[in-house]
């Protein structure tokens, strides 16, 4: 049944839908000695469930990361800011990817997070993104005004 | 003739989906066996609706179209995943109709797309004993009632994933005992009815006085209960039923009384009875009536006819409390408890004189009972003062401000301790 995404589902009341970031962790020795044919199935299955969630309206944003080796982290320590490169592989689990997802409440999320094939390999969370438009309405204002 | 607008539509999908969702997802759960697949089914039709019915008009039987447009949807939904990831358990499900979810009831008319006890079921299901107590409460909430997790967080004055694990682990509990999809029957019903009665009237006092925090009511919760008293009312009316739906309308109808515009606690007696709800009363009382001429009521029965002879007084000093006096000692005798024995006495004190009531509630605190509950201690003090021994009612009003949590009930308190002097 290929056909073009027919876009997210209208919900009933428009402010019915909640938003929740998925983060999601990976174990890579979950997977370290898998056959390229595991890993294709693997992938195959993880990127079906993205589909679903697509199809189903429930997929509103997200990004693979590359391993942590690839990252910069900024600290900021004695009045400046001090960049290193890393973190590198310290702990088991790393983040491997973000997604926004989109549900009618928490358990629903749940439900929906709790069947992606991806779960089997790390621990992910999920949390409720949380609403700043008061306190960016409120900090817009101060700014306006041009008071500190 | 101009077709209805989108907006239009939309108001009374709506509607429908305010009126019959509740209904719709109790048969869904029974045809497709689980409780999240008969959630997704459910949404996507109403979806569907919104996008066939601006140019299909809005059917004859939406209720029908609905459940029968959630089937399809189900279908489809189970055929795309077994295309996508061929899980054994699914081709299970759809090969035999469903299973592992919910255990299917295998004598229910399988073919039928809809039997007028399928939200009985439900509500049965969620207020299962197997169920932790807490979690009996949340899940009819959610699946019965509509309520999203958070709105059942806010409700409990508790966090959204404290809910969420609840439910979490009530379906799995669902799932894993293979708790069947059915109205119990014959001798197990009086005491399962209990166990859902015992729900339904937790949910009206979460929302009638909070336990703690700054404000007395929080209505919703109080609105959500009687609308589930009132579902099972016409489809079980039982003699209990009757009663408990009669007890929260009765103690409904005194909502804005209870509280001042200051968000002070009135007590019954001090309470702007004109402000009382008569239609919810008139209501009340009937459903009192009807429920003790069965000669099989309980004890919701029994406090909503305590409840009703307060309503029927215009005033305090017309407060028939011999009669008060006498159904507490029926109930006490159907459920002993040195609650109702406190609540006895104060009726006591107003039918023979606060003298013999206080010697009621000594006798309590004598055997060792209610030691910790504010309101014995408050009601010794009031007792105390209407006898003139105001130094002993200061002492017994400082113990109950000792043991008391809410905002409203401090304040009344001091009030009262500033009153002695």
């Amino acid at each position: 049944m290929k056909g073009p995404n027919p876009g997210p589902k209208p919900p009933i009341n428009p402010q019915s839908n909640m938003k929740y970031i998925c983060l999601g962790n990976i174990d890579p020795s979950k997977f370290a000695s898998f056959t390229d044919a595991e890993r294709n199935a693997m992938m195959d299955s993880c990127f079906a469930y993205d589909d679903q969630l697509r199809a189903n309206g429930h997929f509103q944003g997200g990004e693979a990361l590359q391993p942590p080796d690839a990252a910069m982290t900024l600290r900021y320590a004695n009045g400046r800011v001090v960049v290193t490169d890393g973190p590198f592989a310290e702990t088991k689990e790393q983040l491997g990817g973000i997604m926004i997802l989109e549900a009618r409440d928490l358990n629903h999320a749940v439900e929906l997070i709790s069947k992606h094939p991806g779960v089997k390999f790390g621990p992910w969370e999920i949390r409720p993104a949380a609403d700043l438009s008061e306190m960016m309405r409120e900090s817009e204002a101060r700014r306006q005004t041009g008071k500190r | 003739m101009s077709a209805p607008s989108t907006a239009e539509i939309r108001t009374q999908v709506d509607a429908v989906f305010r009126q019959e969702s509740g209904r719709i997802l109790a048969t869904l759960i029974r045809l497709l066996g689980k409780f999240d697949v008969a959630e997704d089914a459910m949404h996507d039709a109403f979806s569907a609706a919104l996008q066939r019915w601006p140019a299909e008009g809005i059917p004859a039987n939406p209720r029908a179209w609905l459940i029968s447009t959630a089937r399809f949807k189900a279908i489809d939904a189970m055929r795309r995943r077994r295309r996508f990831a061929a899980s054994q358990e699914d081709i299970a499900d759809t090969l035999h109709g469903g299973q592992p979810g919910v255990a299917a009831n295998a004598s229910a008319g399988a073919g039928d797309d809809e039997l007028p006890d399928d939200q009985l079921r439900l509500i049965f299901t969620c207020c299962h004993p197997l169920l932790a107590p807490d979690a009996r409460a949340a899940l009819t909430l959610r699946e019965v009632c509509g309520l999203t997790t958070e709105e059942i967080a806010r409700a409990f004055l508790t966090s959204a994933p404290t809910i969420a694990q609840r439910i979490v682990r009530a379906k799995a509990k669902i799932r894993d005992e293979r708790i069947p999809y059915q109205v119990p029957s014959g001798a197990e019903l009086p005491e399962r009815i209990g166990a859902v009665l015992a729900v339904v009237y937790l949910l009206f006092n979460e929302g009638y006085s909070a336990s703690s925090g700054p404000s007395l009511t929080r209505a919703d919760l109080s609105a959500e209960a009687i609308r589930l008293g009132r579902v099972l009312l016409e489809l079980l009316p039982e003699p209990e039923v009757i009663g408990l739906v009669a007890l929260m309308l009765l103690q409904e109808s005194r909502r804005t009384a209870r509280v001042s515009a200051q968000g002070e606690l009135v007590l019954l007696e001090q309470q702007d009875r004109s402000t009382w709800d008569h239609t919810l009363i008139r209501e009340g009382i009937a459903l009192v009536e009807r429920a003790l001429a069965t000669r099989r009521f309980g004890p919701y029965t029994l406090q909503a006819a305590i409840a009703a002879v307060h309503a029927e007084a215009a005033t305090p000093e017309a407060t028939d409390w011999r009669q008060i006096c006498a159904l507490y000692a029926a109930l006490l005798a159907m459920q002993p408890s040195p609650v109702i024995e406190l609540n006895r006495a104060a009726a006591v004190a107003m039918s023979e004189g606060p003298a013999a009531g206080l010697a009621l509630i000594d006798a309590i605190v004598a055997r060792g009972e209610l030691r910790d509950y504010h309101l014995a201690h408050s009601a010794r003090a009031d007792l105390l003062r209407r006898l003139g021994r105001q130094d002993e009612a200061h002492a017994a009003y400082e113990q109950a401000l000792g043991l008391v949590k809410s905002d409203p009930e401090i304040r009344y308190l001091e009030k009262r301790l500033r009153e002695l002097g």
